[in-house]
């Protein structure tokens, strides 16, 4: 006799209660979930703002900076022209605001600073990538001893701030130049080997983590083989660690390439500079050519940005792997 | 079966104790590049900075801890330290707080992905780079900057400016021209009485003629006297065709429309306000007995927010009346601040993205079984993924210090002045820059900065140490 009440009634109730407690809970889901895409979405544009700003100063005529604000655009779009760009390849003498900044590649202009950029960015982030993979491999399958003292040492200097180094890498360059005839300070030379240097305990301390994670039986294997350690290192450890060795250089390419400091203090002075150093410079030009800090911030911009879209993921998983420096 | 295995390890055994020594060495000359790299550059530096810092100016005679003491000692320093603290104080735990919550809410949205590259991008681009936008954003000028443009906008909103917004240095007085004189608080009023039945012309210039035909300025016209109330003009009394005639309302002279007049009695008390037409005209009805005057209000002139100085040495603190040693210590100057908001623009998507990958990574478990106990969800993210990401949020945050305490790229980019030594917004890093190579070199004193970075840098260094030996 209890049970068919007990029967029946499970039914009813839901059937009564389920779409009054669904739409409970939509009501409570739906306006948060509105709210949380709107904020997120004014977020982000204010995040576009610097940017567009940027983007559009460097496309708007240079007369028209001192005049009014990069927003006018929206409402006269005719503002946007290329002369700015052109001016890269001419020169800037032209313009109204002055200043004659020199065209094409000829030293101290932006074609010559972006060729300097890649001259440091490009041997730095290799030698970085080689030179880590190699110490790399030493320390985990290494059979020396004292491997782990050293990484932790490596470790260590990981987070040591270059400005200590500076004073004395300037001083100890100077002295090769009087030993050797052969003065790093003031060369593109210097500048790459202070960033390898201080892209080394980032570099080992990425790779030595990637390989850590391989079967060291593979290795032994090959030892076994008769295979030499070079041999091991460029057919079995290199292939397998080409997604690691790819995060570090994406990395540190994109770290060298935005360095201003170590720039400063080894090149300052020379016509040839990088792309930060020739905007350092030229913001502190007395008549300063928004026109080409405009249009050089952009071309700086440029490429990191083809190699970060490029490679979004590697760069990512290195900042992972890393997120100490 | 038994026989072959035993041979073959033999084999082995002897095949490795062969090559042992060679694959030995072999493996170690790799470690050689590096690490000659790393002595040469990184770690005998080091020590020779320690060194130099009890050096003076030209590292040329030991003077103990003289650099030292001046470190502690001098205002300049001083503020650099202030600086550091404040950065480190300040930045590292905003810059999580926002990295978390964004990683939070982008969880709940279907493009997280375009959300995550929009803000993680600024960190591709150079400092440099970045903080030449800032400049422009922070620019004087609202009609330039931006944030003074929207500062500008949200001002006039709620404290409106007036028609005519007086120029800056500018002053109310100085538009008086005929039959008006200045009042108190940028005020202008008749220089005569006026009676019930009168009329009154009050003469301005100085005002843009750009102003007047915006606001669609007539020719002025002298209204008719009328029984019982006070009419008046307010008007351009500047003739292009005829310069030397004053007080003369001629043809080629506009009035000044859209002003706001007020009828004052003798005591100075408030009778009745209009606004003036398209002539320039005004008209006061059923004034009663006495003697008046008509006021033109300083909100008439009161001109637009004209910008705030986002990247000026100004301190939030007022630490105007304390001595040098005090100021240097407690001043907040704006341009610090304005650099933060800057560098969060920056490093937001940094974390931002550790974080996301920590929650990715999170016990999805733990997270539902809240749910299901029915934790609401501040409760589940306040008590269990606050709790559970607190390793992340650590690295985060530590990363974050030792970010701030080497800052540079920024403070010598928006603060050109201010991040000479001794300048507001001056860092430990910016100084042992200027003090190493740029100009008034003092190698003693750079390299005692230095010195004290890394010594703040250490306590870092132990956590990674722990943290990585740990694991």
């Amino acid at each position: 006799m209890t049970t068919i009440p007990v029967t029946t009634t499970p039914p009813a109730v839901p059937a009564v209660q389920q779409p009054s407690r669904t739409r409970l809970v939509l009501k409570r889901l739906r306006p948060s979930r509105m709210v949380i895409n709107i904020v997120l979405g004014a977020i982000a544009l204010f995040w576009l703002v610097p940017t567009l700003s940027m983007m559009i100063i460097s496309f708007r005529p240079s007369g028209l900076f001192e005049v009014s604000g990069w927003w006018k655009v929206f409402t006269a779009p005719s503002q946007l022209t290329l002369q700015n760009y052109k001016e890269l390849f001419t020169g800037g003498s032209s313009t109204a605001l002055g200043g004659g900044v020199p065209s094409g590649l000829a030293p101290g202009s932006v074609l010559d600073a972006l060729r300097t950029s890649l001259e440091i960015s490009i041997p730095a982030t290799i030698l970085v990538t080689a030179i880590s993979s190699l110490a790399a491999y030493s320390i985990v399958f290494g059979r020396w001893r004292g491997r782990n003292a050293v990484f932790l040492t490596i470790v260590g200097l990981m987070v040591v701030p270059l400005q200590v180094a500076l004073i004395p890498v300037a001083a100890l360059y100077k002295d090769m130049g009087s030993a050797f005839g052969w003065n790093p300070f003031g060369t593109i030379t210097g500048v790459v080997i202070f960033h390898v240097a201080f892209g080394l305990p980032f570099g080992v301390f990425l790779m030595r983590n990637f390989f850590t994670g391989l079967p060291t039986a593979l290795i032994e294997a090959g030892r076994i083989d008769g295979a030499g350690e070079w041999t091991l290192f460029r057919r079995v450890v290199i292939p397998l660690g080409v997604a690691a060795a790819a995060s570090l250089a994406i990395f540190q390419f994109i770290w060298v390439w935005n360095d201003l400091l170590v720039a400063l203090v080894f090149l300052g002075g020379d016509p040839h500079v990088p792309l930060t150093l020739f905007l350092y410079d030229q913001e502190r030009t007395l008549a300063a050519n928004f026109w080409i800090i405009s249009t050089g911030s952009m071309v700086s911009i440029v490429v990191p940005l083809i190699v970060f879209l490029a490679f979004q993921r590697h760069f990512v998983r290195g900042m992972l792997a890393g997120a100490v420096k | 079966m038994a026989v072959v295995a035993v041979d073959r390890q033999q084999g082995f055994a002897g095949r490795r104790g062969l090559r042992h020594g060679q694959h030995h060495l072999q493996s170690l000359a790799f470690l050689v590049p590096g690490a000659v790299l790393l002595l040469a550059i990184v770690v005998w530096p080091t020590i020779a900075t320690v060194r130099y810092s009890f050096y003076n100016g030209t590292a040329t005679k030991a003077v103990g801890l003289s650099n030292y003491k001046s470190l502690f000692s001098t205002a300049d320093t001083l503020i650099a330290f202030r600086n550091n603290v404040l950065w480190v104080l300040v930045f590292p735990f905003v810059v999580t707080v926002i990295g978390l919550v964004f990683a939070v809410l982008s969880e709940r949205i279907r493009w997280a992905t375009a959300f995550k590259t929009v803000i993680f991008l600024p960190i591709v681009f150079s400092v440099t780079a970045s903080s030449l936008v800032f400049t422009q954003i922070f620019q004087l000028d609202p009609h330039i900057g931006v944030m003074n443009a929207i500062v500008q906008t949200v001002d006039d909103w709620f404290n409106p400016p007036g028609a005519y917004p007086l120029s800056a240095g500018q002053t109310a007085a100085s538009l008086a021209t005929s039959g008006v004189v200045a009042a108190p608080h940028g005020a202008l009023e008749t220089s005569a009485t006026v009676k019930a039945g009168g009329t009154v012309k009050m003469g301005l210039t100085g005002v843009n003629p750009d102003t007047l035909t915006v606001l669609g300025a007539r020719q002025a016209r002298l209204p008719a006297p009328f029984a019982g109330a006070i009419t008046g003009l307010v008007w351009r009394d500047f003739s292009v065709s005829n310069p030397s005639n004053v007080s003369g309302v001629l043809p080629d002279e506009d009035g000044f429309p859209n002003l706001h007049v007020s009828l004052l009695r003798s005591d100075g008390s408030t009778v009745a306000s209009t606004t003036t037409d398209a002539f320039g005209r005004f008209r006061f009805s059923n004034v009663g007995p006495g003697t008046f005057r008509v006021q033109i209000q300083a909100s008439n002139f009161k001109p637009s927010f004209s910008g705030t100085f986002w990247l000026g040495p100004q301190s939030l603190t007022p630490t105007g009346n304390l001595g040098q040693t005090a100021q240097a210590l407690l001043s907040v100057p704006l341009i610090d601040i304005s650099m933060i908001l800057a560098y969060l623009w920056i490093w937001a998507g940094f974390t931002m993205v550790i974080v996301a990958a920590g929650l990715a990574a999170l016990d999805r478990e733990a997270l539902e079984a809240a749910h299901v106990d029915g934790a609401t969800e501040w409760q589940t993210f306040r008590r269990v993924t606050i709790p559970m990401l607190a390793p992340v949020l650590t690295v985060v945050f530590v990363t974050m210090v030792i970010n701030v305490l080497k800052i540079f790229d920024i403070v010598v980019n928006l603060g050109i002045d201010s991040s000479q030594p001794g300048g507001q917004s001056s860092t430990l890093a910016s100084d042992v820059y200027y003090l190493g190579f740029g100009g008034g070199v003092h190698t003693g004193l750079a390299s005692a900065l230095a010195v004290m970075l890394f010594v703040l840098v250490i306590p870092a260094m132990l956590f990674n140490l722990k943290r990585i030996s740990g694991k």
